[in-house]
């Protein structure tokens, strides 16, 4: 008879693990890719595996070098540089790529700690990083599946920085606009959120404040409803509120701290769409939003229940 | 009824016994009986080596209020006062009985006379009866009151929502009657106007049940539960039925309301009708590693070993045994510990199930934060205790936390965030005892 095992309750557990919902964060994200890879073409693949592997690569060095227990098996590398691909336009020269998802892994993530640790979203923080450092970045690329006169985003069309005619509705919904390789498909993000929803990996809470305070702004902002699904579908607004808004380590931990975040995404958002010199602001908003998710959390935790203050 | 139930989690059922009444026929060799099965004092025993003792005698007289009378549950000879290992880590002094395996009741066992409150308490104070639900706090402290028009509403626990157990479930269902006894007594002696028993709703059967017994009695109201562990928990219990909220440092009553666990109220109307104290306890044997899972009415003190014997032994090696279930149950260091008074169930783990999960890094999923029936935060909690800062501790109101798992259980790294708020709360309260000494100082 062998020795009975002692330990602290509870002696079952829940069967998903952190690399389980990694997992279901790649699968949501796989309509995008594969949309981007069929709007875009084989570039968008290219991009996506450089970013990937890139990716998997520069945190397993990382751990190695500072002697870690290695993390790559958690898969959150691969959403990092998954989310960054999908945030990029189709033609960034793929040693570009390579350096923003390295970026985005060791300074942004690494860093500060790994996974859980690092205040601003990894792969939001990258594009800007290569926004900033890379000309190339701020030319969109646009669909090569169809015949495509479209020289202008249907963001920049809209605010007046370029001149040419908005993509109909329904190539809105599909995708079929300029833009980034993940961002463009509406319907494929859709899908991909409500698959997040629906296995509770995140809460409704972000996507819904989100949207709707961009929705509600721009229909103040326009008073027209077809302008304002334009601004609903255009840019990178739902992989944003779907994907990195809902970013476990830098977005608040409570329900209604997810509602306050979401709001002043939103918020953001519309003030550099409607008046800043950006075309889109969803990028900035989600990172300025992260750097006050401390103190969001802070003022909205629940009351402990029966709590009485001291 | 509140408006929104407190967030809690799915748990897997496993009433795998559910449909199995309980088997009377266990009869251990010996039993071995702890002088603490209950909150409060250890009793002091009162039998010495060799003597002869009978079903229902006293072996063991409480210490104090606080405390239990402890019975003999079989009829032999006492062998030793013996030492045992109790789940905290303390030894108490245990009666080790031989079994004559004739389970002669004792002689002097005569039905109590009750004829109003105080003689109903001073008669629950001699039945050695603590809360079977697990807590095992004494019953006739649970049942004392001030004053008893404080007592708006007593609600029966039998929401039983561990996985696995399903003792209350059978005693709802085979001893209804005894159910509906107790229940009577608690409207006759505290004056109880309205009685509400609630039940998760995974238990038709019991449910059902209880529904035909209480169907002319218009103070007893029957209340069908969601499925959402814990349910069971005293405080969360009363909010979901009540609406009302215990505070912080109080009790039930202190919002007008008595919780009782169903299998206590059936043991106060036994021992109010034949006088036979509390020394048998219906037990679910189940878990990974038990042949044949079942119910069994076990005298108190019984080995687990014999117990688990009884039900077809082990079909697999087990890596872990408990006291009660999964989610709150307490591991046992060996299979010779024995049934406590307050044991509902003993699962047995095989070896797979026993493995504990290897932790890895918080990735601030907030699982914890948003599974927690009390609205704690337990990863702040663990950071908190980590950094050895009491102060932010009792910020976060460590001390409100009732340990029933749901932050472990759903937390995907693994963290055991239970363990970590149990030593929080333990340092929160060496924080303060400092704190209060430190004041007392700058006055002196």
């Amino acid at each position: 008879m062998s020795l009975l095992t002692v330990s602290s309750s509870p002696h079952i557990r829940a069967a998903r693990n952190t690399q389980g919902i990694m997992l279901d964060v790649i699968i949501a994200l796989l309509p995008a890719a594969v949309a981007g890879v069929i709007i875009f073409g084989l570039n968008a693949l290219f991009i996506i595996l450089t970013c990937v592997i890139s990716a998997v690569l520069s945190e397993f060095i990382f751990d190695k070098v500072v002697k870690k227990r290695n993390t790559i098996t958690d898969l959150s590398a691969v959403v990092t540089g998954l989310l960054l691909a999908l945030n990029l336009s189709s033609n960034v020269p793929l040693w570009q790529a390579a350096v923003g998802s390295c970026f985005a892994i060791v300074v942004v993530k690494c860093l500060f700690g790994g996974i859980g640790q690092n205040f601003a979203n990894p792969a939001i923080t990258a594009r800007i990083f290569m926004l900033i450092s890379f000309t190339d970045m701020a030319q969109s690329a646009f669909p090569t599946i169809v015949d495509s006169v479209a020289t202008a985003t249907p963001l920049s069309i809209a605010s007046g920085v370029s001149e040419g005619s908005l993509p109909s509705l329904l190539d809105m919904l599909l995708g079929l606009r300029g833009g980034c390789i993940g961002e463009t498909s509406t319907l494929a993000l859709l899908i991909g959120g409500a698959y997040l929803l629906i296995r509770r990996v995140i809460y409704w809470h972000t996507p819904v404040a989100f949207i709707g305070t961009v929705f509600v702004c721009s229909f103040i902002f326009y008073g027209d409803f077809t302008a304002t699904l334009y601004q609903i579908m255009a840019g990178g607004l739902m992989i944003g509120a779907f994907f990195m808004a809902t970013d476990y380590a830098t977005t608040p931990v409570s329900k209604l701290g997810k509602l306050v975040f979401g709001i002043g995404c939103g918020l953001i958002t519309c003030l550099i769409r409607f008046w800043g010199s950006y075309p889109e602001g969803v990028s900035y908003a989600i990172l300025l939003m992260n750097i006050l998710t401390p103190y969001i959390e802070k003022l909205t935790a629940k009351k402990p229940f029966g709590g009485v203050k001291a | 009824m509140p408006l929104f139930s407190l967030p809690g989690v799915h748990v897997p059922h496993r009433k795998n016994t559910s449909d199995m009444a309980a088997v009377k026929e266990f009869m251990p060799k010996s039993v071995l009986i702890p002088t603490a099965m209950h909150i409060g004092k250890p009793a002091s025993v009162c039998v010495k080596p060799n003597q002869e003792v009978k079903v229902g005698e006293l072996i063991a007289a409480a210490d104090g209020f606080v405390s239990s009378n402890i019975y003999s549950s079989v009829s032999g000879k006492v062998k030793k006062i013996d030492s045992v290992l109790l789940s905290n880590g303390s030894y108490v002094p245990g009666v080790l009985i031989e079994s004559d395996r004739l389970m002669t009741p004792y002689e002097g066992i005569t039905p109590p006379e009750i004829t109003d409150y105080k003689s109903f308490i001073d008669a629950l104070s001699k039945s050695g009866i603590v809360g079977l639900g697990g807590a095992g706090f004494p019953t006739q402290v649970k049942l004392s009151v001030k004053d008893l028009s404080l007592i708006e509403e007593i609600i029966i626990n039998g929401a039983e929502c561990e996985p696995y157990i399903t003792s209350d479930t059978r005693t709802m269902i085979d001893d209804a009657d005894k159910i509906k006894d107790g229940i009577e007594l608690l409207k006759k002696y505290l004056l109880a106007k309205k009685v509400t028993i609630g039940i998760e709703n995974n238990k038709p059967q019991a449910i059902k049940k209880m529904v035909e017994t209480f169907k002319d009695d218009t103070a007893v109201n029957v209340k069908a539960l969601p499925s959402l562990y814990p349910q069971g928990g005293e405080k969360v219990l009363i909010y979901n039925i009540t609406g009302k909220v215990v505070p912080e440092g109080k009790l039930p009553i202190d919002v007008g309301v008595i919780v009782i666990n169903c299998t206590t109220v059936a043991a106060i109307a036994d021992f109010v009708k034949t006088g036979m104290p509390l020394v048998s306890k219906c037990v679910t044997v189940d878990g990974s590693a038990v042949k044949e899972p079942k119910n069994v009415i076990a005298p108190i003190g019984s080995s687990i070993s014999e117990l688990i014997e009884f039900a077809g032994g082990f079909k697999e090696e087990p890596g872990k045994v408990l006291y009660g279930g999964p989610m709150m149950g307490i591991a046992v260091p060996s299979l010779d510990s024995p049934v406590l008074k307050n044991t509902n169930a003993i699962i047995a783990l095989n070896k797979k199930d026993s493995v504990t999960p290897e932790p890895t890094e918080c990735i601030r999923c907030g699982m914890c934060v948003n599974n927690c029936p009390f609205n704690l935060q337990p990863v702040k909690i663990a950071a908190a205790y980590n950094n050895k800062d009491g102060a932010e501790l009792k910020d976060l109101k460590v001390n409100l936390c009732m340990e029933c798992g749901c932050c472990s259980y759903v937390c995907p790294a693994r963290r055991p965030l239970v363990q970590t708020n149990r030593l929080g709360k333990g340092y929160l309260r060496e924080f303060l005892a400092m704190e209060a000494k430190k004041a007392q100082e700058e006055k002196a």
